[in-house]
């Protein structure tokens, strides 16, 4: 509802949450749009300025879900509780961009505490500058294993990391050489990890970053035209001042938060759905020094992202925080916590353990016959329930508006009540139609109350089940 | 689509978590077992021997009694080279035959686009389970996934059969885009209506179902009573797939193999009844194979992941016995020194079912020609 407080324009402000986090229910929005667009950028920017999740709540509430380190639903379990209660919204999305970017995953290690220490290096330096993130990503331990360079030594070198971070983490196919790779890899002989004790019988400690000097190369490297005796951090500092690595990065970041483009693979021979965006934010990149905090400013004020509502498919995990959002759960710590990632796994997406280095297919690879249906039965199993908190909210609001009785109103302030969920004419029409076929809503006789519950309880099943839901 | 199925119908069912062949079919006469497995070691008076050699896990009965009445085949030493360690990596291995690099199509979804290039049936293959898996899974090609058969399809959390009736009508509608909506938009359309013809269609199976069979009360013996209703309807179905979960036994292996075992050839026992009681025994061939075998040396706990693993065909049509051989017990053979090497190669018996009982040309399917065996006495392939 249009107030006099208002700044922002509450559907634009939706958008923003949508995509710079995890969606948001109703109220969160209106207390957003009482500030300027810009200025709640600035705040998502800044992450620092807002208290972080007390996730540490979840296990002194349910000890069973504090217990085990090495259960992974745990930990998914409160990634998904900081999604949906997190007061630093782009903190928690950046940290989820760039698991999909740099791709580092359980199942090799089956090391669970490294991979959760991996997660928070990535909330942590997210909205840093790509040098830091790389370095640190280059000293992380689970991607150390991940990719082999605890294998990778002065007297026989393993490439995969150095291949993979040229690649796949930062210049994309074709701006290199087979050689640049031998030299990155030679550069980051050396960068290792403590070796965790044998899971058995003792179980999982954390492992931590080593650099040994006496297993590194020394000897001079030629790396993209440039040559010295360089190490794992000066080759970083090459590849970060590199167009090709800001031109891919931002590609990448138009992909997760603007609108889907093809999968990864074929970007090196189609371009970019706009060329216009990329090279804004490339721009941006090169005076900023590679900075992300501003390419991201760039991205999220401008016209492009503002006008890119709804075109592209959630993920799994976007999904089911944004239902969880509306249904108002969660809020607090929760058993059922653990049962999110099984949830997730059945759409397609099993956090913290991505099916290659290449991350996920995204965009309308996540569906297919069995995932839509995953997700549909989950929305409606969630939502259809008119005692969830927020689904009693949205029944009051419309009880409570009498403009909303009327068919027409009703349906377009439904889909302001699930969060500005803008739809096609086609979903429209049709649930228009069916709202003026059964007429006014009315709440003057039990009968009538009943009636119109139900009217509401459909309606919104059916937006949530709609194709448009799919997308963000 | 209501006509008795007589094509052949292939059942695949998926171990995953990697089962330890070497306890399923043990070696018993070779101390190299006993020696290496102090804890989980089968004790050779609880084993049930089938050949001089060879014994099968005491909670194999069933299986025993099978490969008796000579319906089992079991495929020693089943792998590839340089075998992967990892769960996915090894899993997607198998489910598109692609062991160098990440492919997005999987073998069984390649057969789907054979059978039935138009899409026309959407239950052409049945995946009981959550989720597609990736073996089922390629762009254009159909399958249908199924959670609950009992309770299959959109909308299925909602109680009141009328208000279901009403939103799944709604839902064909809204899933239907005007035109010039955009390829995701028609994509999504036409997957979401596909999933509403499919769930039409197995609507039918559990209605005729009757059998004296009791099967379990467990998941697998649910899906396998699943594709036997499914099957019996005879809804054209080609492909059923199903998911046996919980074989990653590093710890406490000995009483949680045990009972993954019991269940798993209780299940495909009570199955093969089912089939006879319906005169459909010559229909189904089974394929049962998992990721990977398991370390050859005990961790004190279970066992570790490890390499040359186990496959078995299942079927009234199958010659029973053992076919390649059991992987080398000799340490000096052993794939990191410490895994079992493997002694055919998977993408082999692929091959061999799509060719000798799916009447299907394997070379696109598998990436090549890999050495087949013979294990089928007759087949429907006309």
């Amino acid at each position: 509802m249009v107030t006099n407080e208002t700044k922002t324009d509450s559907s634009l402000v939706a958008h923003l949450l949508r995509r710079a986090g995890f969606g948001s229910d109703y109220s969160q929005i209106q207390e957003f749009t009482k500030k300027k667009y810009e200025e709640i950028v600035e705040d998502f920017l800044n992450p620092e300025i807002f208290p972080e999740v007390e996730d540490k709540l979840i296990s002194r509430h349910y000890p069973s879900l504090g217990a085990n380190k090495d259960n992974q639903a745990t930990w998914n379990g409160r990634w998904f509780y900081r999604m949906i209660n997190t007061k630093r919204p782009l903190q928690e999305k950046m940290a989820l961009f760039w698991h999909h970017v740099l791709a580092t995953g359980w199942t090799k290690s089956e090391h669970t505490p490294t991979m959760v220490n991996h997660i928070e290096m990535l909330r942590k330096n997210g909205l840093k500058n790509f040098r830091t993130i790389l370095i640190e990503l280059s000293k992380d331990p689970a991607m150390i294993y991940w990719l082999d360079n605890n294998e990778n030594h002065s007297e026989s070198i393993n490439e995969n990391y150095g291949r993979e971070i040229l690649e796949l983490f930062s210049m994309g196919i074709g701006n290199y050489t087979e050689d640049d790779i031998k030299n990155a890899a030679r550069s980051f002989t050396g960068w290792t990890f403590t070796q965790p004790l044998p899971l058995y019988p003792y179980g999982h400690y954390e492992s931590k970053f080593i650099f040994k000097e006496n297993d590194h190369d020394y000897g001079e490297k030629k790396f993209l035209e440039k040559t010295g005796p360089f190490n794992g951090e000066e080759i970083i500092d090459i590849i970060s001042q590199q167009e090709a690595t800001a031109r891919f990065i931002c590609r990448h970041l138009y992909n997760f938060f603007v609108e889907d483009e093809p999968q990864v693979p074929a970007w090196s021979i189609t371009p970019p759905k706009n060329q216009f965006a990329i090279d804004q934010m490339v721009k941006s990149w090169l005076e900023n020094d590679a900075d992300i905090k501003s390419v991201m400013r760039t991205l999220l004020n401008s016209d492009w992202f503002k006008k890119s509502k709804m075109n592209r498919v959630k993920c799994p995990a976007e999904f089911i925080a944004a239902t969880l959002k509306i249904s108002g759960e969660y809020r607090s710590p929760d058993p059922r916590l653990d049962q999110l990632e099984s949830t997730s796994i059945a759409m397609g997406q099993k956090l913290m353990d991505p099916p290659s280095v290449e991350g996920w297919h995204t965009g309308k690879e996540w569906i297919d016959g069995g995932t839509l249906t995953e997700r549909v039965n989950y929305a409606i199993g969630i939502l259809n329930d008119p005692n969830k908190p927020g689904v009693k909210f949205i029944i009051n609001e419309i009880k409570n508006d009498k403009e909303s009785h009327n068919p027409k109103k009703f349906v377009n302030r439904m889909l302001e009540l699930v969060g500005f969920i803008e739809i096609s004419e086609n979903t429209k029409s049709l649930l228009i139609k069916l709202a003026e076929e059964d007429g006014k809503l009315s709440f003057r006789t039990k009968k009538d109350q009943e009636i119109s519950r139900n009217r509401i309880m459909r309606m919104l099943r059916l937006i949530i089940s709609s194709m448009e839901f799919q997308f963000s | 689509m209501t006509t008795k199925n007589k094509e052949p119908v292939l059942l695949v069912i998926q171990l995953s978590g990697g089962n330890d062949f070497m306890n399923t079919v043990i070696p018993f006469t070779s101390g190299v077992y006993f020696d290496n497995r102090p804890l989980v070691g089968i004790p050779e008076n609880k084993m049930i021997p089938f050949t001089e050699n060879l014994a099968f896990h005491p909670c194999a009965k069933s299986l025993k009694n099978l490969y008796d009445k000579g319906k089992v085949a079991i495929i020693q030493g089943i792998g590839y080279e340089n075998s992967s360690r990892s769960h996915f990596r090894a899993m997607d291995i198998w489910h598109t035959c692609e062991p160098n690099h990440v492919a997005t199509e999987g073998w069984l979804a390649k057969v789907i686009r054979e059978i039935d290039p138009n899409s026309s049936n959407p239950v052409t293959a049945v995946n009981f389970g959550r989720g597609l898996p990736r073996a089922l899974a390629a762009p254009g090609v159909i399958a249908t996934s199924v959670g609950d058969l009992d309770n299959y399809g959109l909308m299925s959390e909602i109680e009141k059969e009328e208000e279901k009736i009403e939103d799944l009508e709604m839902f064909k509608r809204m899933y239907t885009p005007a035109l010039g909506s955009g390829i995701v938009m028609d994509y999504l359309g036409e997957t979401g209506r596909t999933v509403l013809t499919g769930a039409d269609i197995l609507a039918e199976a559990p209605i005729n179902y009757s059998s004296t069979i009791e099967y379990s009360n467990n998941p697998i013996a649910k899906s396998l009573r699943d594709v036997a209703r499914v099957h019996f309807a005879g809804l054209g179905t080609r492909i059923f797939y199903t998911n046996h979960a919980g074989y990653d036994h590093h710890a406490q292996e000995v009483p949680n193999h045990a009972r993954l075992l019991t269940e798993l050839t209780d299940a495909i026992s009570d199955f093969m009844d089912d089939l006879d009681e319906h005169n459909a025994s010559e229909e189904i061939t089974i394929l049962v194979f998992t990721e990977f075998g398991r370390r050859v040396k005990d961790n004190g706990s279970g066992t570790d992941h490890g390499s040359g693993g186990g496959a078995f065909i299942i079927g009234e049509n199958v010659k029973g016995g053992l076919y390649s051989e059991y992987p080398s017990l000799n340490p000096s053979d052993w794939l990191y020194g410490e895994d079992l090497q493997h002694t055919i190669d998977f993408r082999g018996i692929y091959g061999t079912i799509l060719q000798q009982w799916m009447g299907i040309d394997p070379h696109d399917i598998i990436g090549g020609d890999f050495e087949q065996i013979s294990p089928f006495n007759k087949t429907l392939i006309r």
